[in-house]
C-alpha cells in the first residue's frame, strides 16, 4: 500500500533534504529497535575524506609520517581512479560522527545515513566488545590529549626521536592490547592530570625492580632462578611500559598513548564482518521499508540497489578479482539468513537452531549483535543454506604436501567443518602469531626473551628481525625471540642478530 | 537530535603536516628521484609536479606476521567443481590462491609512487644547487599579478564603492519611478486649482475629496521611492592582471664534441634550466633556442641537443655566427629581450678563440641582455677562457664560471639576480 510521501525527486542534497530523509530513516530505526548514540553528520569533501583515510578514522590524530604516506598512497590511487573512496567513514564516540562525501547524490547520502548513522552506530553502542573495550565519551578528547602531549615531546625531544619512538611503537602496535583483561575507562581530563603522577611513580617501580646490583664478574650464580614476569604477558607495549629498565618516563607515555590507541581499535578488527554486515542488513531493511511507506521513488531504488550489489559482490575463489571473502557479503548474507531462520525456517533450520527457528526475528538479530563478535558469530550462525549459497569449501595447505587438499566442500559431511574453519579464520588470536613475554634476564644482561607459539608448524614472516630491532629500542637491552612448536621444545631462535642481516 | 554540520569550509590540507614528515623522512630518496627526472625532463617542463617512485622496502612498516609454510586452512567462495578429498596442484606464487592471507603482505608493487606539487620538486631541485633562500622563492612563485582598474561592477567590497557613479545612478533610478507618479500628482493638483476656482455644488464638494486622497496617496508613493538602492551602488571593478608582458628568447649553447661526456651535459642542464626558471618568472613568453657545436654549427631540438653524441673538434665561432644570424633573422631586439648561455669543456681551436672574442665584442653583445658562460672543466683553462675574461672586463652583462659541481652554478647568476633589485 503506497501513499505519495515522495520526500524529494531531485538527485543532489541539500541540508534541508538530508534533514527530512534522516527524520524517516530515524523513526524507522527505532521502529525497528534500534538504539544509538546521538548523530553528528559532517559533510566533507574528497581531500578531506582522504585525511579522514590517513589518520585511520580518527577525527584528530598525532602526527606521524606513516599517515603521511597513507594520504599520499590514498591520492594516488584515487586520482588514478584505481579506487572509489568510501562514501563514508564513521567514528565510535558520543556523538556518533559520520562524514559523509559531498559529491555523493542524495541516494547515496540516504544510504550512507541509514548505513553508518544508525546500522554501525547501533552497533557501537550495543555490541558488548565496544561495551567493554571502548569509551565513546571518552575518545575524542583523549585523542586530543595524545596529540597535543605528542607535539610537545617533539617540540622539548627533536621531531626525530618522537618519530622513531613512534615507529617501534607502531610496529608493536597489534601487540599493544589486551585480549581479555578489561581495561580501565580512559578520559583525557584524568589522563592529563595523572600522567605526571605516573610518570614519576612508575619510575620509582622500574626502578625498584632493578635494584639488585648486577652480578659482580666473577661472581657464580648460585641464586635460584627466578623468572620475570611470574606469567608470560601477551600486550608487548604495556609490558616495555611498565618495566623497560631505562626508558624516559615521556616515552612510557608515548607507548601507552599508541597502546591505548590501539585497544581503541581492537573490537573493530575483531567485529569487522558482524559491524560490517548488520550495517549493510539494516540499511537494505530501512530503505526498503522508505520505499514501500512511498517516500521514495523507483528512480532511488534502482540507483541505491546498483551500489548495495557492488558492496556485497562476493567474486569466486578462482576470479582474477578475487581477495578473499568479502566481509560485507558473508556479514549481510548472515543476519539476512538469521532473519530468514526465524521468520520461515525449514527443516534444515530446526534441526541445526533449535533455539532461535521461528523466534522473534528482531529480537534474535538484536541478540547476536549484542553478544557476538566475527570468530563466535560464524561459528554459531552460519547455516547450511548460506554455505550452500556461497559455495564455501576448505582447503588444506600443508608445506609437507605436494599438493593443496581441498577437505570439505558445501555437503552434509562437509558443514560443521567448513563454518569451524571460517570462524577460526576470523580469529585474531590465530590470524597473528602468538608471541608473549617469556622472560627477562633480571640478573644478568638484562636481555628481554619472546616466546613464539607455534601453531600448526608456521613460521614468522620475513619482518621479524625488523621488528626485533624496534623492541629493541624501546626495551634498551637485547631482546630474543625463540619459536616453541607444539610439543614446548625450541625449534628456531634468532637471539643472534648477524644471521638476520 | 541528528546534527548536520557543513565542514567542507574548514581548512584541507588536515594532513599536511604528515606529508611533510613523510617528505623529510625520504628526503634522500626523493632528492634523488627528483635529480633523475631533472635529467630527463625538459627544459621547459621543470615548472611542474614529478611522480616519485621509492622502493616500498624503505617506506614498509614491519609488523609481525606468519610466514609461509605449515599448516593452514582457508575457506574460499565460490566451489564449481571441487569434491572432499581433490588434490589441487599449488598455485604459483603470487596468484590469488591462498586468498587473505597473502593479500595483506602487499607483494605486488616494489614501488611506492606518489605525486610530488610543483613547488616541492623546485624545493628539492634548488636544494642540489644551493640556491639562497630568498632566490628560492622568488623562482618558486607563480608569475605575480597586477591588479588593474577594469571599469565598474554591481558587486564588490564596501571599500570599492564608487560615489559618485553609485548616486548618479540613484538620482536617475529616482527620477525614472517617481515619473509616473510626479506627471498624475501634477495633473491632480492642476485639476484640483481650477476645481477650487468654480463655483460650489454637490458634485465640486465630492470631486475634491477624491482629488485630495490621490494627492496625498500620490505624494506617499513618491515618498516610498529610496533615495539610495542597492541596486544603485557601483564598484570599482579591479582584475589581475598578469604582470610580465614583455617576451624573451633564450639561446642555450652547447659544446657537443667528444670531450663533453654525459655528466657534463647533466651539469649544463641544469644551468640552462636555472637560466630557464629565473627567465620564466620575469616574462611572459619565452623562447629556447638550442644551437650545438662541433666545428659546425646546428639549430636542434631539445632532444638532440642533450642527447646525441658527435665527435670532432670544436669551433665555438660557428655556434656564434649562427646565433648571430637567427637573432638578425627572428628576434629583433626592439621586440625581444635575449638572452644566452653558452656551456663547454673550454675546448677549442687554437686560432678561433680571438674570432669568438670580437664576434662577440663588436656583434653579439650589443644585442644581449646577458650572456653566460659555463666552463665545465674546474682547472687548465685554455684560450677560450682567457679570451672570455677580457670580455668580461668590458661588459656589465657578462658573466663567466668555470665550475665541478651542481652547486657551483649558482654563482653565475649572482650578478643576473643582483641587477633586478638595483
Amino acid at each position: 500500500m503506497k501513499k505519495n510521501n515522495l520526500i524529494t525527486e531531485s538527485a543532489d542534497w541539500t541540508p534541508e533534504l538530508i534533514q527530512r530523509y534522516d527524520e524517516e530513516i530515524s523513526r524507522i530505526a527505532k521502529n525497528y529497535g534500534l538504539d544509538t548514540y546521538p548523530i553528528q553528520i559532517e559533510i566533507i569533501n574528497s581531500e578531506q575524506m582522504m585525511d579522514a583515510y590517513s589518520s585511520v578514522g580518527m577525527p584528530l590524530g598525532y602526527n606521524h609520517w606513516s599517515f603521511g604516506k597513507q594520504f599520499l598512497q590514498t591520492e594516488q590511487r584515487y586520482r588514478r581512479g584505481q579506487m572509489g573512496l568510501a562514501y563514508e567513514i564513521v567514528i565510535n564516540s558520543n556523538p556518533c560522527i559520520a562524514y559523509l562525501m559531498e559529491e555523493n547524490t542524495m541516494t547515496m547520502q540516504a544510504l550512507v545515513i541509514a548505513h553508518a548513522c544508525y546500522g554501525h552506530n547501533s552497533f557501537f553502542k550495543s555490541n558488548y566488545l565496544f561495551q567493554t573495550w571502548t569509551n565513546a565519551d571518552a575518545i575524542v578528547d583523549y585523542l586530543l590529549f595524545a596529540k597535543q602531549y605528542i607535539s610537545k615531546c617533539e617540540q622539548r625531544y627533536g621531531i626525530k626521536e618522537v618519530e622513531a619512538i613512534l615507529d617501534s611503537c607502531h610496529a608493536l602496535m597489534n601487540y599493544g592490547v589486551d585480549r581479555y583483561k578489561h581495561p580501565a575507562h580512559l578520559s583525557a581530563e584524568e589522563e592529563s592530570q595523572r600522567q605526571k603522577e605516573r610518570e614519576e611513580y612508575l619510575q620509582t617501580q622500574v626502578n625498584h625492580l632493578w635494584s639488585t646490583l648486577p652480578i659482580q664478574p666473577g661472581e657464580e650464580n648460585t641464586q635460584k632462578e627466578v623468572r620475570f614476569p611470574p606469567e608470560p604477558e601477551e600486550n608487548l607495549l604495556y609490558f616495555i611500559e611498565k618495566n623497560a629498565p631505562l626508558m624516559q618516563p615521556w616515552k612510557r607515555e608515548v607507548v601507552r598513548i599508541v597502546r591505548k590507541v590501539a585497544q581503541y581499535f581492537y573490537p573493530q578488527r575483531q567485529t569487522q564482518v558482524m559491524n560490517e554486515g548488520w550495517a549493510t542488513f539494516w540499511h537494505y531493511t530501512i530503505l526498503n521499508t522508505l520505499y514501500d511507506e512511498g517516500f521514495v521513488n523507483d528512480g532511488f531504488m534502482i540507483e541505491f540497489l546498483q551500489s548495495h550489489t557492488n558492496v556485497i559482490s562476493q567474486p569466486g575463489f578462482d576470479s582474477p578479482h578475487y581477495s578473499g571473502i568479502n566481509p560485507y557479503t558473508l556479514g549481510f548474507n548472515m543476519f539476512k539468513d538469521i532473519r530468514r531462520i526465524c521468520e520461515h525456517p525449514t527443516d534444515e533450520d530446526r534441526e541445526w537452531f533449535p533455539d532461535i527457528a521461528g523466534s522473534n526475528w528482531q529480537e534474535t538479530l538484536d541478540f547476536a549483535m549484542r553478544n557476538y563478535k566475527d570468530e563466535s558469530f560464524i561459528g554459531q550462525f552460519l547455516s547450511p543454506k548460506l554455505i550452500r549459497d556461497l559455495k564455501l569449501f576448505c582447503v588444506l595447505d600443508d608445506d609437507r604436501e605436494k599438493d593443496l587438499e581441498v577437505t570439505a566442500i558445501h555437503d552434509e559431511k562437509g558443514y560443521r567443518q567448513v563454518r569451524n574453519m571460517l570462524a577460526k579464520q576470523y580469529d585474531l588470536s590465530m590470524r597473528e602469531p602468538n608471541i608473549q613475554v617469556h622472560n627477562v634476564d633480571l640478573r644478568g644482561d638484562r636481555s628481554l626473551t619472546l616466546r613464539h607459539i607455534q601453531h600448526d608448524r608456521r613460521p614468522l614472516g620475513k619482518d621479524t628481525a625488523e621488528v626485533i630491532r624496534h623492541l629493541t629500542r624501546l626495551w634498551g637491552f637485547a631482546v630474543k625471540i625463540e619459536s616453541v612448536n607444539e610439543n614446548g621444545s625450541v625449534v628456531n631462535s634468532n637471539d643472534d642478530e648477524d644471521e638476520d642481516r | 537530535m541528528t546534527q548536520i554540520i557543513d565542514r567542507r569550509i574548514n581548512g584541507k590540507h588536515k594532513s599536511a603536516v604528515n606529508r611533510q614528515r613523510f617528505l623529510r623522512r625520504f628526503k634522500d630518496q626523493i632528492r634523488k628521484a627528483v635529480s633523475d627526472s631533472v635529467d630527463t625532463r625538459s627544459i621547459t617542463e621543470i615548472d611542474s609536479g614529478e611522480k616519485i617512485n621509492i622502493p616500498t622496502k624503505d617506506t614498509h612498516e614491519p609488523v609481525f606476521n606468519h610466514g609461509p609454510g605449515g599448516k593452514r586452512d582457508a575457506i574460499h567462495p565460490g566451489n564449481k567443481d571441487f569434491i572432499t578429498g581433490d588434490h589441487v596442484a599449488r598455485p604459483p606464487k603470487g596468484g590469488g590462491g591462498s586468498g587473505s592471507e597473502a593479500s595483506d603482505q602487499g607483494e605486488g608493487e616494489d614501488e611506492f609512487t606518489f605525486q610530488l606539487s610543483r613547488e616541492e620538486f623546485l624545493e628539492f631541485f634548488f636544494e642540489d644547487l644551493e640556491l639562497p633562500d630568498l632566490i628560492k622563492t622568488q623562482l618558486a612563485t607563480v608569475d605575480d599579478f597586477k591588479s588593474v582598474r577594469a571599469g565598474f561592477s554591481t558587486t564588490g567590497v564596501p571599500t570599492n564603492i564608487d560615489i559618485v557613479r553609485s548616486l548618479k545612478g540613484a538620482l536617475a533610478r529616482r527620477i525614472a519611478l517617481r515619473t509616473p507618479f510626479s506627471r498624475e500628482l501634477h495633473e491632480c493638483e492642476d485639476e484640483l486649482e481650477a476645481l477650487k476656482a468654480t463655483p460650489d455644488d454637490e458634485f465640486k464638494a465630492k470631486r475634491i475629496l477624491e482629488l485630495e486622497n490621490n494627492v496625498r496617496r500620490l505624494k506617499d508613493r513618491i515618498a516610498t521611492v529610496p533615495f539610495i538602492d542597492t541596486f544603485d551602488l557601483r564598484y570599482r571593478n579591479r582584475i589581475m592582471e598578469p604582470s610580465p608582458t614583455t617576451q624573451a628568447v633564450m639561446f642555450c649553447l652547447m659544446d657537443v664534441s667528444g670531450s663533453m661526456d654525459e655528466a657534463r651535459k647533466e651539469m649544463a642542464k641544469r644551468f640552462f634550466i636555472l637560466l630557464y626558471l629565473f627567465l620564466n618568472r620575469t616574462y611572459e613568453n619565452i623562447e629556447v633556442v638550442f644551437i650545438r657545436h662541433h666545428t659546425t654549427a646546428k639549430e636542434v631540438d631539445e632532444q638532440d641537443f642533450f642527447y646525441s653524441r658527435e665527435t670532432g673538434g670544436t669551433v665555438v665561432s660557428s655556434a656564434l655566427e649562427l646565433m648571430h644570424k637567427i637573432i638578425c633573422d627572428r628576434f629583433p631586439t626592439s621586440d625581444w629581450n635575449i638572452y644566452a648561455a653558452q656551456a663547454s669543456d673550454g675546448d677549442n681551436w687554437e686560432g678561433d678563440s680571438p674570432n669568438c672574442k670580437s664576434l662577440l665584442n663588436d656583434r653579439i653583445m650589443p644585442l644581449l641582455q646577458y650572456f653566460a658562460y659555463l666552463e665545465i672543466m674546474p682547472h687548465n683553462h685554455q684560450s677560450l677562457w682567457h679570451h672570455y675574461e677580457e670580455i668580461m672586463s668590458q661588459h656589465r652583462n657578462f658573466d663567466m664560471q668555470s665550475i665541478d659541481n651542481a652547486n657551483e652554478i649558482y654563482p653565475v647568476f649572482r650578478k643576473l639576480f643582483a641587477r633586478k633589485h638595483v
